[in-house]
């Protein structure tokens, strides 16, 4: 069992940002996230995206305002739970919770904090009416372990970096290679684009374009897949795996069955006061919130999370006195033993 | 100030929708939708509007003349599910006086 005071669903800017403003109240915090990096849309869909609303920052990418709130961070320690999807959550008698990952993971925290964006990112699926009877079945829409796929026939289909980079890699491990993509064209950096055409060249991977996978044939596994080419007449490919890659796609998942009240694909939020939920000790923050004029901007996540930070101290110790203090004056005390803090002034008489 | 123009949108439940919208706010069709709340927020415009997910994969079924396709605009709809030839991203189509009258199909959620 995992133990943090909060325990923060999402390790996008919100959630990260959460970290900090948590650390500044001495509150432990620990984040689980279905990607397996942290960042979320920022890493994930958009890293190299200049963003020109981020105060202080006139332009800085998605990507590297993921890497600069980590070392913001780095200081209080955050625990990571990544490439799991937070499934269930169960109220304990002390008004504490635990979170329990599609992993069997389990966390324990006295306050949860969804900054989950708009849902957890799950593979989309293309439209071939039989493929739900073979998932895992030879069907994969993630690789996880490149090593399953060891001398055994694969088949991968899409036009994206995902597509290609694994049709790369998987040359290597696998019997045979095929990648099929609707055109000739594919939209991946400069080099897995060249890559793939030297090993198509020697022979290591059979490319199928412009054509698609219309169907699966098999009984209890996938034994092949229906390609259509150029609009010509469907063929069967023989095939041990069947792996579409057409990027991902947030959908928000179990947590819309915590008991949330949920409206618009969001949660609804008291922004009154602290972005507190209708269930007492959860929290939501950042895009998957809603509130009479909510906006979905990074820099109203970073706000949202410090009032939380607040009401959640609060929450935990309901009879300390506390006053928010500026970082100017408290300076920033890790828990890893590190202390920053502004130079001392100096007072020196002129003669 | 440019006047508005009509849009006739169908939504992904078959509903025609004859919507007012302005040339003067630097807004897209995607955009168009979303504020008009055609189609449940969270289900489209996901990437905000960066030719980077299909979710506001549309179909055009007017003559109008549209910007052309961009690469990246081109490359993610051969990425997307059920394409046909007047398939478009919704957020690579600005709003401007020509295209008064644009008739379009919100494409179903993948």
């Amino acid at each position: 069992m995992i133990n943090t005071d909060i325990l923060i669903i999402g390790a996008g800017p919100t959630g990260l940002f959460t970290v900090f403003e948590a650390g500044l109240l001495k509150l432990r915090c620990h984040l689980i996230d279905a990607l397996p990096q942290a960042g979320g849309q920022c890493s994930e869909i958009y890293p190299k995206k200049p963003i020109y609303d981020i105060p202080a920052y006139p332009e800085i990418l998605a990507g590297d305002l993921t890497d600069k709130l980590m070392e913001q961070i780095k200081q209080f320690e955050p625990g990571f739970t990544l490439g799991e999807r937070a499934e269930t959550i169960e109220k304990q008698e002390d008004e504490t919770f635990i979170v329990t990952t599609n992993k069997g993971t389990k966390h324990h925290a006295k306050i949860v904090a969804i900054a989950g964006g708009l849902g957890s990112f799950e593979p989309r699926k293309p439209p071939i009416p039989n493929i739900a009877n073979f998932e895992d079945k030879g069907v994969e829409y993630i690789i996880r372990d490149p090593e399953f796929y060891s001398n055994k026939k694969v088949v991968i289909s899409g036009g994206g970096d995902s597509a290609l980079d694994w049709a790369i890699f998987l040359t290597d491990v696998a019997a045979s290679v095929t990648l099929i993509h609707r055109r000739n064209e594919f939209r991946g950096a400069l080099d897995s684009v060249d890559k793939v055409q030297e090993l198509k060249d020697a022979g290591k991977i059979t490319m199928i374009t412009p054509a698609e996978v219309k169907g699966i044939v098999g009984i209890d596994k996938v034994e092949g897949v229906a390609v259509v080419q150029n609009g010509g007449e469907e063929f069967i490919l023989k095939t041990d795996h069947f792996i579409p890659l057409f990027g991902l796609s947030p959908k928000l998942g179990p947590i819309a069955n915590w008991g949330l009240e949920i409206e618009k694909n969001a949660i609804k939020v008291n922004n009154a006061l602290d972005y507190q939920t209708n269930i007492p000790g959860i929290y939501a923050i950042g895009d998957v919130n809603t509130y009479p004029g909510k906006l979905k901007l990074i820099l109203c996540g970073f706000h949202e999370a410090t009032l939380m930070c607040q009401s959640a101290y609060k929450r935990i110790f309901p009879d300390k006195k506390y006053v928010m203090k500026y970082t100017t004056v408290g300076g920033v005390d890790g828990f890893d033993g590190t202390r920053k803090e502004a130079p001392k002034a100096v007072v020196k008489k002129i003669e | 100030m440019n006047p508005d123009i009509t849009l006739k949108i169908t939504d992904r439940e078959g509903i025609l929708h004859e919507i007012q919208a302005p040339t003067d706010m630097a807004m897209n069709l995607m955009e168009i939708i979303r504020s008009y709340e055609l189609a449940e927020e969270g289900t489209i415009g996901v990437c905000g509007g960066m030719a980077m997910c299909a979710s506001c994969h549309c179909y055009i079924n007017s003559n109008h003349d549209l910007p052309p396709k961009t690469d990246e605009e081109d490359a993610m709809l051969s990425e997307t599910f059920n394409i046909q030839n007047n398939s478009r991203l919704g957020c690579q189509i600005q709003l401007k006086p020509s295209l008064n009258g644009l008739k379009i199909n919100i494409a179903a959620e993948v």
